[in-house]
């Protein structure tokens, strides 16, 4: 039977609930009513109010009960109802989580799970991708799983792993993508990318929802003889460099997708990565798709405008291509 | 048990905390309130000026009673987050003077290893969290340690302190409020110095005492005398009880006044000069010692070798971190992730 994004990241949950008795989660209704999205939907009959805390609208105290829980030994996984009010927990996550490792050598092994990204019609507070304000923040590791598989995997690594994790959803990826997932237990390392597609003439690098607008672009430049190779990152921090240059030695040509904003967006960091490390075998300039330097609009032209798709990626990889 | 009112006077003029301290209690908060007034001493007036303690030193002169008389509450399982004017908790939770001073001049063997400076320490193994500059933040950890204790079934208490000036944060405010509605085992405990750096108490808050937000979060709030550390001693003893049962979070606002500038380059030209003369009076030390030698729980010559004795322990500290190397410069990028 296959399996949703959702699901999976339920079934994670839940699996690393029965596997670890010291793994709880905290959130905005998502005891009883199950979460904004149901992602803890049937949680709180199965494990009880300890182990499903509904909190109050209290973003700062959720982020901050959680580390206080971590650094006691527990490892909660906190939900954030939209990724969007993650910025009410900020100084919790950059200033507190991030850094009690290195300045104390506290490790705060919590997950903070927050649904991310547009194409909902959820408006400016509903739709953003916030990674990079966590991608810069040394201390915090940054997740953003694209596949039913992965997003499984993930959510159990993160909640094993002993630093801080963001974890963020793609919410237009909750029910709309599923496959078959193994029977038997698997997780997925934190920090290590995948080629989802296989190619020869240009790397598309990017992350979250954009892997599917990739893997459809690719379809459409094959039929006119483009081969494209996609890696899906996985993981922002730590940064699979490797596969990264390993990619564009390849192809020699670079194209970064993401649906986050331009400016300060991970395909900066890319572009350096590439610049510093894979310069010689670069056949053409490094190009940018990403959402523009705007706020996420309401209106659906709007917002289609402003997001990446399938039919931008192509008119972009179209001229890199013949460049 | 709700707030009540008070001036600093009518705090002062009132009769003595009830029950009979045994002079045992006595000395030991005497000692560490002479230890923490010792080390910050010569950690403010000595190494800083002497450029061997660099970037920020604060200091809780004249509020010692606080720390002292409520860590000395603290049972084995409980945990502490002391804010940044509350040295003594970390001596009374048995991290060394020689530790400490290494933190402060950024050595090797302090308690961070040289990656942070001043307050900004602790050790999860005695139980004791490390503040961050952002006030009350760790008010929202507090409750969430407590959580983690009522979790695991340990019988524990939280301690949780701050200034009257982080009362005004969102962070104070959620903390609080959910340490409140899922009655979780937390102290709350206010050092209301009544100067926020340079913000007095009247454009920090409207209502008259930090007590007065206890009602609002259905919560027991205490007055105390934080001059007397006595009072704040039995008022710890009945708040960290009513935790302990189960019963959620208890309030203590301990009135004192900060005898400094906000931290050793403010000169607090700010505060009128006659609090600092009305409130030196009240040196919890000096107040103290009188009580010790009026209830004959101590003669004067043994407190005057308590003195001796405690600048020779602070003498032998200063020459030990002084030893401590810094940190190597290639050691700068470990420790950011468990594993790199």
């Amino acid at each position: 039977m296959s399996t949703t994004y959702l699901e999976a990241i339920r079934e994670g949950l839940w699996e690393e609930m029965e596997r670890d008795p010291t793994v709880f989660c905290i959130g905005e209704d998502i005891g009883e009513y199950g979460g904004a999205f149901k992602v803890t939907a049937g949680l709180l009959e199965r494990f009880g109010a300890r182990r499903v805390v509904d909190t109050p609208i209290s973003e700062a105290a959720i982020v901050g009960a959680s580390i206080g829980a971590g650094l006691m030994g527990l490892r909660p996984v906190a939900e954030m109802q939209f990724a969007d009010f993650i910025s009410c927990g900020f100084d919790q996550i950059v200033n507190f989580a991030a850094k009690c490792r290195y300045r104390w050598n506290a490790g705060v092994p919590i997950v903070i799970r927050s649904p991310s990204g547009g194409g909902i019609h959820g408006g400016p507070f509903h739709s953003q991708n916030p990674e990079m304000w966590f991608v810069r923040t040394p201390g915090l590791k940054v997740v953003c799983p694209a596949t039913a598989y992965d997003a499984k995997g993930l959510i159990k690594s993160a909640i094993r792993d002993n630093d801080p994790v963001l974890f963020f959803e793609h919410k237009g990826l909750y029910r709309k993508i599923k496959e078959d997932l193994p029977t038997e237990e698997y997780t997925v390392p934190i920090g290590k990318a995948k080629v989802a597609r296989e190619g020869r003439d240009l790397s598309i690098i990017t992350y979250g929802a954009m892997v599917w607008t990739a893997l459809e672009a690719a379809e459409i430049l094959a039929a006119e003889g483009c081969s494209v190779e996609v890696v899906d990152l996985r993981t922002l921090v730590p940064l699979d460099r490797e596969t990264i240059c390993a990619s564009v030695r390849k192809t020699s040509k670079a194209l970064l997708l993401h649906e986050d904003t331009r400016t300060g967006g991970m395909a900066g960091e890319l572009a350096a990565t590439i610049a510093e490390n894979v310069f010689e075998f670069l056949d053409g300039p490094i190009v940018r798709v990403t959402a523009p330097d705007t706020p996420v609009p309401y209106s659906p032209p709007l917002e289609e405008a402003f997001l990446p798709n399938a039919e931008k990626v192509v008119e972009k990889a179209r001229w890199l291509f013949r460049y | 048990m709700s707030a009540v009112p008070a001036t600093g006077a009518e705090i002062h003029n009132a009769a003595p905390a009830a029950g009979t301290p045994d002079a045992e209690l006595a000395h030991k908060c005497l000692y560490y309130m002479l230890l923490m007034r010792e080390v910050e001493d010569r950690i403010e007036r000595k190494l800083y000026r002497q450029g061997k303690v660099v970037g920020g030193v604060y200091v809780g002169r004249g509020q010692e009673a606080i720390p002292v008389g409520s860590a000395l509450v603290s049972q084995a399982d409980d945990v502490l987050f002391p804010s940044h004017r509350d040295m003594a908790v970390f001596f009374i939770r048995g991290v060394s003077v020689r530790r400490v001073l290494a933190q402060y001049m950024g050595r090797v063997d302090g308690v961070t290893r040289g990656r942070d400076g001043n307050m900004h320490m602790g050790d999860m193994s005695v139980g004791v969290v490390s503040l961050i500059s952002a006030l009350a933040a760790t008010v929202p950890v507090a409750a969430g340690a407590a959580l983690a204790m009522r979790y695991k079934g340990i019988n524990g208490v939280a301690f949780s302190y701050f200034g009257d000036g982080a009362t005004s944060r969102g962070d104070w405010h959620e903390g609080v409020n959910f340490a409140s509605v899922q009655k979780l085992p937390v102290v709350f405990i206010c050092n209301n110095n009544q100067y926020a750096y340079s913000t007095p108490l009247h454009l920090q808050m409207a209502c008259t005492n930090v007590a007065d937000r206890g009602p609002a979060y259905n919560m027991p709030a205490e007055i105390v005398d934080g001059n007397d550390v006595l009072a704040v001693y039995q008022a710890t003893v009945r708040a960290a009880a009513y935790a302990r049962s189960g019963s959620g979070p208890y309030l203590l606002e301990c009135k004192t006044f900060r005898m400094t500038g906000h931290s050793a380059h403010d000169m607090a030209q700010y505060v009128p000069k006659e609090l600092f003369e009305e409130w030196g009076k009240l040196d919890p030390i000096v107040r103290l010692e009188k009580r010790m030698i009026d209830q004959s729980w101590a003669a004067q010559g043994e407190i005057d070798a308590l003195h001796a004795a405690i600048a020779r322990e602070v003498d032998d500290a200063v020459a030990w971190a002084e030893q401590s190397p810094f940190p190597d410069p290639a050691t700068l990028l470990d420790g950011v992730y468990e594993s790199q």
